[in-house]
């Protein structure tokens, strides 16, 4: 079913993944700076240069980290199991849009940057109108978003011309988790991208006056939160498909995977509004209706750690060890492929729950826009994603450049997993304690005239820089790593595809019906969407002037 | 679809819990109205806030018996009024607007916090119980100054 013979990686694909990783970690370099020096700023441990300013390099660390680095280290990925899994290699048009992709994302980064050193749009990631930033602000964006379309379509044309030409097989659960991935990507965006080229680009080149502020918030949050299911479903697929292989085990189920991932499809785009839940011009009814359809993404996600916990101790079972916890025995511990995306499955458990609290609409008001909310996707996306996608750059870089993943490499790469477990556990610790305390996100160093509450904040401010620092280490290591993971010795080095266990169940086919799965999800969004945009569109909230406030 | 037995049981316990949990939300927002704010029916043109009433005014009125009603307007970088100043144990229903970009309101150490958003206006009650000068600050960025906004409310 799964293609797991060593096989050479085709070198031209390689090269279309090895462009986007090395892509993705300049920004996480670049980000990781910029973190670095903010964390330092808040702390009152330094203070900037008058040139540059603290919101500045806010908005660059969260559209490097946020948006860049892990696009493309995402379509990287997808790239390179999808050439794996679909036929061996990449098709030439797939290749064609897979570098069309790349290079209109890295135009759009490119003028994104400098505009945002510049000086020109320091409205940070979420660009919350009427905060008015250069035009060529949300022209770069828009190109991100339309390169990462091409490169989407790309692996829904491989996956279909191979459904063509294998008429009535079961895809790869790769390739099938792939075209989910890219389908929420795909539909998510729309949101994103009719509030960008509808609204934001014609107001800020002064083509009209004023702006719908309430309407432009709601279309960014239909993208907001399904963009952090777009990071999340790739970590899975490592965790799936790719981890039992590390490990020597079997996938638990085929199909229980793939039901999850449709499950993921349906829940995470009609779920926006629990980012507004603090904010007027929505009433009760739409926000607790999507407080519902936000907390389903909770079944998918027991099934997940069932299904991982099942295969850890299928596998521990068939290497005969004993006892309720025998099977954490024969885990490879001091394997980096596989010790650092488990550090990652480890934190989603805090960190699932941190976002079980932000989502309830009542206890949201304790936390929203609190250094919380900022330590919660810290710990989401920033170690059980980023960790994930750590780990799999150990065997990624090797297998598509014909390398091997030297001990000491090895031994490198689980010391950075330590030191990012270790400074995000100061930062993100410290964060979610003073984020309850109520010190607000996105801030400067500041004691609010030295108020007492504010200044009860200091400390943790301080620990936070210390994390930070600890991280920042941690992005050089890694930037190590992967340089030196270029150049380890030439050899042979499989892509860890995972084959199901033969003990389960075969695959139900509704699971590859495309048509169902598109029809729920729209039949969802609409459900949750049309009425409460109907109304914002109908019984506009007065619009807004732009205004430049940095 | 096939599923383990252990799985069954695992999901049920989940799910159920969810099922808990949702009904604990949706009863405390519906049934005792303990909900986030509020509906999309108090607007205001986000230009003329300073001609419209009550916001022409920002000012803390008493209403009633220790019942208060604060009129305020969050601006790039601060509110009106100030300063304002209650007795111990007075409930205060604010009022709040923004003359331009979108702003946070937040009383650290207790559950206010909403958002004011140009155009619409937010309600939000609260009853201080404890004396004490109650910092109100900007939680969602609004400029270079952003982490100067903030106000006072000082409960006797």
């Amino acid at each position: 079913m799964t293609d797991s013979k060593l096989s050479t990686f085709d070198r031209k694909d390689g090269q279309l993944v090895i462009a986007h990783v090395l892509f993705a970690f300049a920004a996480l370099l670049l980000g990781g700076i910029a973190g670095m020096l903010q964390g330092m700023v808040k702390g009152g441990t330094i203070s900037l240069p008058a040139n540059i300013g603290y919101y500045e390099l806010l908005t660059a660390h969260g559209v490097l980290m946020a948006l860049i680095f892990t696009t493309y280290f995402i379509v990287g990925f997808l790239y390179s199991g999808v050439s794996q899994t679909l036929g061996g290699r990449l098709l030439p048009l797939t290749k064609k849009l897979g570098w069309i992709g790349y290079w209109l994302m890295s135009i759009g980064t490119l003028i994104g940057v400098v505009v945002i050193l510049l000086g020109k749009a320091s409205v940070l990631y979420t660009f919350y109108a009427p905060m008015k930033a250069s035009p060529w602000f949300y022209v770069a964006l828009a190109l991100v978003v339309i390169g990462s379309w091409l490169s989407g379509f790309g692996i829904f044309y491989q996956y279909v011309q191979w459904r063509k030409t294998n008429k009535g097989k079961l895809s790869p659960l790769f390739a099938f988790m792939s075209v989910i991935t890219m389908l929420l990507w795909q539909i998510a965006t729309i949101g994103v991208a009719i509030e960008v080229v509808v609204q934001l680009i014609p107001w800020s080149f002064g083509w009209v006056e004023t702006v719908n502020v309430v309407l432009s918030r709601t279309l960014f949050w239909f993208f907001g939160h399904p963009l952090v299911y777009f990071w999340l479903l790739p970590a899975y697929m490592c965790w799936y498909v790719i981890i039992p292989k590390i490990i020597g085990g079997k996938i638990f189920s085929d199909a229980l995977a793939r039901m999850s991932f449709v499950l993921f499809l349906l829940f995470s785009i009609p779920v926006g509004f629990h980012h507004q839940l603090m904010e007027p011009g929505i009433s009760h009814f739409w926000k607790y209706l999507q407080v519902v359809l936000t907390f389903m993404v909770v079944i998918p996600s027991l099934m997940t750690a069932f299904s991982l916990f099942a295969t850890f101790e299928l596998n521990g079972r068939s290497k005969g060890t004993k006892g309720l916890f025998g099977w954490v025995k024969v885990l490879p511990w001091k394997d980096v492929r596989f010790f650092a995306p488990f550090m990652g499955m480890l934190i989603f458990i805090p960190a699932g729950a941190g976002g079980l609290i932000n989502a309830s609409n009542q206890m949201n008001a304790v936390v929203h826009n609190t250094l919380w909310v900022t330590g919660h996707f810290h710990l989401t996306v920033a170690t059980s994603v980023a960790l994930t996608f750590f780990g799999i750059v150990y065997w990624l870089i090797p297998v598509v450049t014909g390398r091997v993943l030297t001990p000491r490499l090895n031994k490198l790469g689980m010391i950075q997993t330590i030191i990012w477990c270790v400074g995000m556990f100061f930062m993100s610790g410290s964060m979610h304690t003073v984020g309850l305390l109520g010190s607000p996100r996105r801030t400067a160093y500041s004691t609010y005239d030295d108020h007492p509450d504010a200044i009860m904040w200091i400390p943790y401010h301080v620990a936070m820089a210390i994390g930070g620092i600890i991280l920042f280490a941690g992005v050089l290591l890694i930037i190590y790593n992967l340089i030196a993971l270029m150049r380890a010795p030439k050899g042979e080095t499989e892509y860890p595809i995972g084959e199901v266990s033969d003990a389960s169940e075969p695959t139900p086919r509704f699971l590859e019906n495309w048509k169902l799965w598109i029809a729920l999800t729209v039949i969802l969004i609409v459900i949750a969407y049309t009425i409460p945009v109907i109304d914002q569109i109908n019984n506009p909230t007065p619009g807004s002037p732009g205004y430049v406030t940095w | 679809m096939h599923m383990h037995r252990l799985e069954k049981i695992w999901l049920t316990a989940g799910v159920s819990m969810l099922v808990v949990f949702l009904l604990v939300l949706g009863i405390m927002t519906f049934g005792r109205g303990i909900a986030p704010p509020n509906e999309h029916i108090h607007r205001i043109d986000p230009t003329k806030v300073s001609e419209t009433p009550p916001f022409d005014k920002p000012q803390i009125t008493k209403i009633g018996d220790n019942v208060y009603k604060a009129v305020m307007v969050a601006y790039a970088f601060g509110y009106d009024p100030i300063p304002m100043e209650v007795p111990t144990g007075a409930t205060v229903h604010f009022e709040i607007t923004s003359s331009d970009v979108v702003h946070g309101f937040e009383i650290p150490g207790t559950n206010v916090n909403v958002m004011v958003t140009p155009g619409e206006v937010s309600h939000v009650s609260h009853t201080f119980d404890k004396p004490g000068e109650y910092l109100i600050l900007c939680n969602e960025y609004c400029g270079i100054a952003h982490e100067m906004m903030k106000t006072t409310l000082v409960v006797k």
